[in-house]
């Protein structure tokens, strides 16, 4: 028995024969399940859709990381060859493949703290500066949210060029400072902490956002008791802020998570299409063996073990989604 | 007690003044790269290749919008990735909001497996997926045709409909369709009469949500079409000429793309933030 059946008042005036009920011989009290058939007849489309375009294709990219895939399987000169766990074994064999996910993984670790520290902190300071500010602010952080990747990764391409970009000639006007030229991205590092700041400047927002409304929900009689027990700003924000926000940040952490591993136009379009060796991260590389290399079953090997790795996270994030969902 | 506040009243007013430097000073690093797009989109494109550029607008020109829309087919581009926008979100409306409300309204087995899979299929990374959806359109014959990029947005599109939908339906109470029903509409007619009006600004919000969301697709679009096809953002991604990336052209590219998809975003940001992580406090 659902909610709805008791809010229902106890004396239903008995059903109607004037119009015909919608559903042929329903039960009684049963109004708001319907007949069985109809919740599946409702899906069937949808489900008919997530089987052709995610379903399949999920199938196929299990069976080709098991087997020989490349040029002439793709034109159809030769059968695909199955070769059990040759390609994990030459994936999870290949230093340079270690070194790609140690990559992934202090990059996107560095995004997303950053991302929360960041987003935190300017979520802190919306509610402490005058209003008018607060708009501008957030005018501002809404726009850049909405900006699309692409243009983002272009805009900052060029904030970053080695000889015309404005950032080196900012930073060339403090004295001492000489940079125009620099190329951020002969380096690896240097280029992935561009491209991280690029990450964080378009996921900052929505931190920033999500917790600010979160933090109109902080009670604030529980941070007058903190403070009247004598507890500094630091202490009601460890002790009485973040416990609130628990949830909330476990979701913008794990939602940040999945989607800073799963970086890919950033790191692509800032290198042109051709990401060098010291640029890969899980993603690129995974695109690299497939369309570069051309070996598809080796390319499928690493983009299962990239949704391995992000099970983990991906757990959290659903727990907490349902628990949601069980509130309702 | 007034003694106590008169003496907070400057100090307050002077962390305030701390506060309020500290906010300019995120303003004006959060908004950087979108005002300096727009400077270098209209300022004179001699002005762009200065080593030392002025922070300030030195002038005011259209002439690297002109530039842009000569250096490969934008509006062709454009268009395309306008039908193929439009055709997934009409697409993925229609069919997730079946699902969307035979999850919302309808208590069956295997309701929750529905729910968790729906759920789960969004967190599939979709640079994981492209391999095999690559190899299947080229089975398909569907390489290099819009309807095979239709169908393939279709994976990230339709689960997020369905999931911002069933939101927005739960939060419609259940009692208004059942008035209606007790006045003898069925349960189509409430539906029709009462559900969807309540529903129309969550799915305008979703539409334009999901329309964004394919708009800016790159992967997919740079990897299942080829150049005579392809989609604004590859369009822009490729902006380098023989001569070089312009990029005083290249900023008045990205500002053609990024203000209409900007102030559609600014429309409907509200509805669709309470979205991903709705109730999470309630949790």
């Amino acid at each position: 028995m659902s909610a709805a059946d008791t809010t229902t008042p106890a004396k239903v005036p008995p059903p109607r024969p004037a119009p015909p009920p919608a559903v042929p011989g329903r039960p009684r009290g049963q109004r708001t399940s319907g007949r069985a058939a109809t919740p599946w007849l409702l899906l069937a489309p949808c489900l008919l859709v997530l089987t052709l375009v995610m379903a399949y294709p999920l199938a196929r990219l299990v069976t080709l990381s098991f087997q020989k895939f490349g040029q002439s399987q793709l034109w159809g000169f030769q059968p695909a060859e199955w070769v059990g766990f040759a390609n994990f074994a030459g994936v999870l064999g290949d230093g340079e493949f270690w070194a790609v996910v140690l990559r992934t993984i202090v990059f996107a670790v560095g995004c997303v703290a950053f991302t929360m520290v960041v987003g935190m902190a300017i979520a802190l300071l919306l509610q402490r500066v005058s209003a008018w500010l607060k708009v501008l602010i957030n005018i501002v952080l809404v726009a850049s949210w909405g900006m699309p990747v692409i243009v983002a990764t272009t805009v900052f391409k060029w904030l970053f060029d080695s000889d015309y970009g404005v950032f080196n000639a900012l930073l060339s006007r403090l004295p001492g400072v000489e940079m125009v030229g620099h190329n951020w991205f002969a380096s690896g590092p240097e280029g992935l902490a561009v491209i991280m700041l690029l990450v964080v400047w378009g996921a900052v927002p929505f931190v920033a956002i999500t917790l600010g409304a979160g933090l109109t929900q902080v009670p604030k009689e529980l941070e007058e008791a903190a403070r009247l027990d004598g507890a500094g700003a630091w202490g009601v924000f460890r002790h009485v802020t973040l416990p609130v926000l628990k949830p909330i940040i476990v979701m913008l952490t794990t939602l940040s998570v999945i989607w800073d591993m799963g970086v890919f136009p950033q790191v692509f379009v800032m290198r042109g299409g051709h990401p060098e060796a010291e640029f890969q991260v899980l993603n690129t590389y995974s695109y690299d063996r497939a369309f570069v290399v051309n070996d598809y079953a080796q390319g499928s090997a690493i983009a299962l073990v990239t949704v391995g790795l992000l099970l983990g996270v991906v757990a959290v994030y659903m727990r907490q989604m349902l628990k949601i969902g069980e509130v309702e | 007690m007034s003694g106590t506040s008169t003496l907070a009243a400057p100090r307050r007013r002077r962390a305030r003044l701390g506060w309020n430097t500290l906010g300019l000073l995120v303003f004006v690093t959060a908004g950087f790269p979108l005002y300096w797009m727009l400077n270098t989109a209209f300022k004179p494109a001699k002005d762009a290749i200065d080593p030392d550029p002025s922070l300030l607008p030195t002038g005011l020109t259209l002439s690297n919008f002109r530039r842009a829309l000569d250096i490969a087919d934008f509006w062709g581009s454009a268009g395309r990735s306008l039908v193929v926008s439009l055709s997934v979100v009409a697409i993925g409306m229609v069919v997730g909001m079946l699902a969307a409300l035979a999850i919302s309204r309808f208590a069956f087995r295997g309701r929750k497996v529905v729910i968790v899979g729906i759920l789960a299929v969004q967190m599939v990374p979709l640079v994981a997926m492209i391999i095999p959806v690559f190899l299947l359109l080229n089975d398909l014959k569907q390489y290099d045709k819009l309807t095979g990029l239709i169908i393939t947005y279709l994976t990230f599109i339709l689960p997020f409909t369905v999931w911002m939908l069933r939101g927005f339906i739960v939060n419609i109470p259940r009692e208004l369709e059942e008035a209606a029903m007790v006045d003898g509409c069925s349960r189509t007619g409430a539906f029709v009469r009462v559900v969807f009006p309540l529903l129309a600004p969550g799915l305008v919000a979703t539409s334009v949500y999901g329309f964004i969301q394919a708009w800016n697709e790159y992967l997919y679009a740079l990897m299942l079409l080829s150049q005579e096809r392809q989609t604004a953002t590859v369009w822009l991604a490729n902006f380098t000429t023989k001569h070089g990336t312009e990029y005083a052209p290249m900023m008045a590219g990205a500002t053609m793309m990024a203000v209409p998809i900007v102030v559609l975003f600014l429309l409907v940001q509200r509805k669709m933030a309470a979205g991903l992580t709705a109730g999470a406090v309630k949790g």
